[in-house]
């Protein structure tokens, strides 16, 4: 039988609010690999030398190194928050018979999200 | 056959992306906080510099690095790969898949490397 | 009204008021492209997108082919485009579209037979393939004399949300990674297939694995989630194939704990 097949475009993505938000969310990796990357270079400096480190710090200072981190903070909250609101999609718990509710794991979660970064400023800027 | 390989293969990459996805969500913005602005400015304190230069060298904290730095590589492998795809780079598929697995491959490698040297 | 049915809009405003109707119509026969016409409908607060298009059909142009039949969200075969979003029109109100035009075309993603009514039998051989219906293992099935096989309502809690499904096909129709590649299964029918591996009185599991953790099985969703949102029953799709990636990674990693200790 004759059918017709309503062409999809490379630019479906850009058709649609949700689409797009997807996209992004999903181009966030770039940037958490891009940090990874950062964060290969920044260790190696700190444990080579003061000096190095100085120097690391330094250029850290500069509006390039300040914007970067601007932006790469926002693409990288993007992701987390995102990734945070759809694991209680994935993740279903029980206790006994009854389901723990979506919005407990979420809750959960952010309180589990607050105890780690509170770890790590402490392991780092010490008590 | 198929089947099977994709029920071998697709489970190892997806935990691997799911790992790597709740760690950089879970650490990384703190990091950056850290790298990009706490640091830098002396926002909390001086000092910091003999803490993690020591801190670097401790087996444990080494192993904890490598995990936070090598999964969140194959979370961008994985996502990244269907990106790709999706936005009509489909007849390269398998050219993207191997140079997004390869390049997180490669970027495991290189933080053994790193780390290793310290 | 001189017409043959009965519109309930007795109630309704003033009949001067009206909107327009842009609607996809495609023809086989005589069109190698599909275009739009407009129709001016009498607008009414009680309406909904299927009532408008019933009245295009039944006073302004008889050659308009669409899909219908239940009129309350129950048969699940008015699924349109409604501005681009896809929805059932019986259950989408002309009051919430306020622009004054509404744009009607077939679900996205499906081959069109002609104007609105597409065609759906990669959809239906999909739900075929995931072997929808309680399966035992040999030797499993009971006899009609040990009675039947007895469910506690935690159990049937379980799955009972994927059993709301109506076959609307929405969830397809929003899901891009299906309209890149048709041959991925798809949200319903994976919601389907998860309907009865959490199903207690099913063994069929493995079987239904084939299909599901296939190449083009659930290892294709990128958890764009639109099926959720569209999904008029509330089925979550979306939620149901990430289940599932999280008991086929379980499968696995239980596969490789187990190898030992196996033959
Ligand atoms: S899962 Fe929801 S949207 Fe998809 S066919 Fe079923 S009822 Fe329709
Ligand atoms: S006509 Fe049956 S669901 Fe709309």
């Amino acid at each position: 039988m004759k059918t017709y097949q309503i062409p999809v475009s490379n630019t479906w993505w850009l058709k649609k609010k949700s689409y797009f938000f997807f996209v992004i969310r999903e181009m966030t990796s770039l940037f958490v690999a891009g940090y990874c990357l950062f964060l290969l270079v920044f260790i190696s400096k700190a444990a080579e030398s003061q000096q190095a480190y100085t120097e690391l710090l330094v250029s850290l200072k500069s509006p390039v190194s300040i914007l970067l981190h601007l932006i790469f903070l926002a693409f990288i909250l993007y992701h987390a928050i995102t990734w945070f609101n759809l694991t209680p999609k994935i993740m279903v718990l029980h206790i006994g018979e009854e389901k723990i509710p979506d919005g407990l794991i979420a809750v959960s979660i952010y309180i589990g999200w607050l105890a780690v970064s509170l770890i790590i400023l402490w392991i780092i800027f010490g008590g | 056959m198929e089947v099977e390989l994709a029920q071998s293969k697709e489970p190892v990459i997806w935990m691997l992306f799911s790992a790597g996805g709740m760690i950089s969500a879970m650490v990384f913005p703190v990091l950056l906080l850290i790298t990009g602005f706490l640091l830098p400015f002396e926002i909390a304190g001086d000092g910091t510099f003999e803490r993690i230069h020591v801190a670097l060298k401790h087996p444990l904290i080494k192993l904890i690095l490598f995990f936070v730095i090598s999964l969140p590589f194959f979370h961008w492998a994985h996502r990244f790969r269907f990106t790709l795809v999706d936005i009509g780079l489909k007849h390269v598929s398998l050219m993207i898949t191997v140079c997004c697995y390869g390049g997180a491959i490669l970027g495991s490698i290189l933080t053994i490397i790193v780390l290793w040297n310290i | 009204m001189a017409s043959g049915r009965t519109y309930i809009w007795k109630r309704g405003i003033s009949v001067s008021e009206s909107i327009e109707l842009e609607i996809f119509r495609y023809c086989p026969e005589k069109d190698a492209e599909p275009l739009f016409k407009s129709y001016q409908v009498p607008f009414r607060e009680d309406w909904v997108v299927l009532d408008a298009i019933n009245y295009i059909k039944d006073e302004l142009d008889g050659t308009l082919s669409y899909r219908w039949s239940c009129r309350m969200g129950v048969c699940g075969s008015c699924g349109m485009m409604v501005n681009g979003e896809p929805k059932l029109t019986c259950s989408a109100f002309l009051r919430d579209y306020s622009s004054g035009k509404i744009r009607v075309e077939p679900l996205q993603g499906f081959p069109v037979l002609r104007d609105l009514v597409f065609q759906m039998d990669d959809f239906i051989n999909k739900l075929t393939e995931v072997k929808p219906y309680i399966l035992r293992n040999e030797n499993g099935e009971k006899q009609v004399e040990e009675g039947e096989y007895l469910q506690s309502p935690a159990q049937l809690a379980k799955y009972k949300q994927y059993t709301l499904c109506i076959n609307c096909m929405l969830c397809y129709s929003a899901c891009p990674i299906y309209a890149l590649d048709s041959e991925f299964v798809g949200p319903a029918a994976i919601a389907l297939a998860q309907r009865y591996n959490m199903d207690s009185r099913d063994q069929g599991r493995k079987q239904r694995q084939e299909v599901i953790a296939g190449h083009e099985g659930i290892w294709q969703c990128t958890f764009v989630g639109e099926c959720s949102v569209v999904c008029p029953k509330n089925v979550d799709p979306a939620a149901a194939i990430q289940r599932a990636k999280v008991s086929s990674t379980m499968d696995f990693f239980k596969g490789i704990i187990t190898l030992g200790s196996k033959e």
